[in-house]
């Protein structure tokens, strides 16, 4: 049974007063990380809005040691911590329970220039939870494109909107052989909660990729976060799943959706709502736009439904 | 009471033993021609047991010094190597270790920089990071290297500034000398374990390196600045200690070799600067008065003992294994220029670039190249 919004702790690691935007889903979605996680542990931050929104030095919203890295870095610098961790333990130079070690890093930080780190940290199966909190763009830099944009997504960099559709980088470290993977949002609470237990419960690289929709980047109005959020899962523009040790799941609503007991809504309501997707829909090719972006959902539930048979 | 082990060994050997006796906690580690042999060494070491460590097998340099900063961050002793290209891609983070206080300590074995490739040494890549905030050695010998490491940790771990120990690629690395190990309790006694006053707690939540406004980031700064020079002293007093311990000595900020009364000063570091030993001898019998001055660091320059060694009215011949792009010469030659002007100006400075991309040096060309310098 997933953990209800009413059963989740009352620890608070996100302090109130913290510089982020209202209703901004990534620190929505670490508020509920942080009620998993507790308070032993390690958080890395790349640059990126959940720097910004920590608060300026001397200050800290977040209740954990913070350190910040290079952007590139996410990966390695956990590893690094986490088998110093590991070894002045063995020397007798830290008792007790360790620290969770723990990435947290936009979608650019994850997809595209962080990608080379977190790919080797996983490889070598070393010991933390990496949290993607994505936003499907460079937010803080003011929206620019990422590897994680959707097709048809205008950004500042994609002025007539992303040609190309995102990757599936929940898939891709999946395929590192890692002992766990998952995928969550904001609109569902519980589901990420639980999956953050079970992250910080098992041994080895961990990999927990939450969608974040960003009013400011999706344009859309500011206390909507949540229901956008439900509506990327209605219509399978994001897949709620994990793995463990190679076998994937589905989670509701999602796991509906790939048994075909529920049907994915129609994407063009949730474009609709989204301004980032406004000058395609008024263009004359909006129909063959529109299409392809249904297309992408179409063949990412497809694969996604024949990729969750193969459990060798 | 044990006593010292002589052996034959490669400087890069020397290198891997040396951070064994410092007790080293992490090595991230990636390979790069000349410096390979130095992170092949350390991972059998942790592999076999003989060293109580983690060996973190990185993708890349940009990686190791990222898990080498993050580790120190979190209270480890940590060592990792490189050389070249391998170095300049960690540009980015080396800034990060020295603006976040962490004393890594670093080998890089000295390599000519792409494009074209080289595989031989020379100086561009160490002297190129000049502007990271990192404290330099050069050094000139395997022992030379094997001690400086320990005394590199040293430093590092006092005043809390990242330290990285330069050698030539192959001369050093990778050829064979002596090299006299002291017994580890007289380690032991010369570099304590590493207890950081800081280090990432969650009984103390707080940010690292976080976002500044201008009156917290300056200051940060200024104190960088301020504490580099500092560590001068404890440069010096740590090469003392070390001979009190173990009898063996390189020199502090520099070492000197025929110089008191020298009127032609050879100025030069690491391998090239001991074969200028014996062009010393060579210029000595043809009757010129001829010394050597090797800054054995490099960063912060050793400005004091410079101009307190110089004999009256030297003619210094700076021998550049780099240049300094934009000026006719090298960077060593110009760093020198700075620091004499306006305080000795009875020194004459005259400048070569010469040995780029792994030319051989020997002492009889180095000899030469002083005479010519000296009709010029
Ligand atoms: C090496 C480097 N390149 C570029 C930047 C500038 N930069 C800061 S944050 C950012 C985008 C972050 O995007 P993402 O990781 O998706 O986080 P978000 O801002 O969306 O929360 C960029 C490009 C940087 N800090 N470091
Ligand atoms: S721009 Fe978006 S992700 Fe960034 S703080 Fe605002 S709501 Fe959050
Ligand atoms: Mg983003």
């Amino acid at each position: 049974m997933t953990t209800s919004i009413k059963q989740l702790p009352d620890i608070e690691q996100v302090l109130s007063g913290n510089g982020a935007c209202g209703g901004c889903p990534a620190t929505m979605a670490l508020r509920i990380v942080g009620k998993a996680l507790g308070s032993n542990a390690i958080m890395l931050l790349t640059p990126s809005c959940s720097v910004a929104s920590m608060g300026m030095t001397p200050k800290l919203g977040y209740n954990w040691p913070c350190i910040n890295i290079c952007f590139a870095t996410a990966g390695s610098s956990a590893s690094g911590i986490s088998h110093a961790l590991e070894i002045m333990q063995e020397k007798g130079r830290l008792q007790g329970e360790l620290p969770t070690v723990f990435c947290w890093a936009g979608d650019g930080g994850t997809y595209d220039i962080g990608f080379q780190a977190l790919s080797a940290a996983a490889e070598r199966n070393d010991n933390m939870i990496f949290f993607c909190y994505n936003n499907e763009a460079y937010s803080n830099t003011g929206v620019q494109r990422s590897g994680a944009t959707p097709r048809g997504s205008f950004t500042t960099t994609t002025p007539t909107g992303k040609r190309q559709p995102k990757k599936n980088m929940a898939l891709l470290m999946l395929e590192h052989n890692i002992p766990y993977v998952a995928t969550a949002t904001v609109a569902y609470p519980g589901d990420l909660y639980d999956k953050v237990v079970k992250a910080k419960n098992t041994p080895g690289m961990k990999y927990i990729e939450i969608l974040a929709p960003c009013y400011l980047g999706w344009q859309f109005n500011m206390p909507e976060t949540v229901q956008m959020s439900r509506k990327a899962v209605r219509s399978g523009s994001w897949l709620l799943w994990e793995a463990e040790n190679g076998k994937i799941s589905f989670n509701n609503p999602s796991a509906h959706i790939i048994s075909g007991k529920k049907k994915a809504e129609p994407v063009d309501e949730y474009l609709m709502k989204q301004g980032r997707f406004s000058r395609l829909l008024k263009g004359s090719d909006a129909a063959q736009r529109i299409a392809e972006i249904q297309g992408d959902i179409d063949r990412e539930i497809a694969f996604m439904r024949e990729r969750a048979k193969i459990t060798i | 009471m044990k006593s010292a082990q002589v052996i034959m060994d490669t400087g890069a050997h020397a290198a891997a033993l040396a951070v064994k006796s410092a007790r080293v906690d992490v090595i991230p580690g990636y390979p790069i021609t000349p410096q390979t042999s130095i992170m092949e060494a350390l991972s059998a070491m942790v592999e076999n047991g003989e060293l109580h460590a983690r060996f973190i097998p990185v993708e890349g340099e940009h990686s190791s010094m990222a898990a080498a900063v993050a580790a120190s961050a979190a209270g480890a002793r940590v060592f990792t190597a490189t050389s070249a290209n391998g170095l300049l891609y960690m540009h980015e983070v080396l800034h990060m270790a020295s603006g976040g206080r962490l004393p890594v300590v670093m080998c890089n074995v000295n390599r000519g920089i792409f494009a074209p490739w080289t595989l031989w040494a020379d100086h561009q890549d160490s002297f190129s990071q000049r502007d990271t905030g990192w404290i330099q050695y050069h050094c000139s010998s395997n022992q030379e290297v094997f001690n400086t490491i320990l005394q590199a940790f040293r430093v590092a771990e006092q005043i809390n500034i990242p330290v990285m120990v330069n050698f030539d690629g192959f001369a050093i690395s990778h050829c064979l000398m002596p090299l006299t190990l002291p017994p580890q309790e007289d380690i032991d006694r010369f570099l304590p374990p590493h207890e950081p006053e800081w280090r990432l707690d969650p009984a103390q939540p707080s940010s690292f390196s976080n976002v500044t406004n201008a009156p917290e980031y300056a200051p940060f700064r200024q104190m960088l600045s301020d504490d580099i020079i500092a560590a001068i002293p404890l440069v010096k007093q740590a090469a003392q200690e070390y001979k009190d311990i173990t009898g063996m000595w390189d020199g502090d900020t520099i070492d000197t070799y025929r110089l008191e009364d020298a009127e032609v000063v050879a100025f030069a570091v690491n391998s090239m600067a001991a074969e200028l030993r014996l062009s010393i001898d060579i210029l000595r019998e043809q009757g010129i008065k001829a010394g050597l001055l090797r800054p054995r660091l490099y960063l912060p320059f050793p400005t004091e003992d410079i101009i307190s060694a110089l004999p009256q009215n030297a003619q210094v011949m700076v021998l550049d294994r780099n240049y300094n792009f934009g000026h006719p010469g090298g960077i060593l030659a110009s760093e020198l220029k700075s620091v004499l002007f306006g305080r000795r100006n009875d020194i004459t400075v005259k400048n070569r670039v010469i040995g780029i991309g792994g030319i051989d040096l020997t002492r009889r060309f180095m000899a030469a190249e002083i005479r010519a310098m000296m009709d010029e």
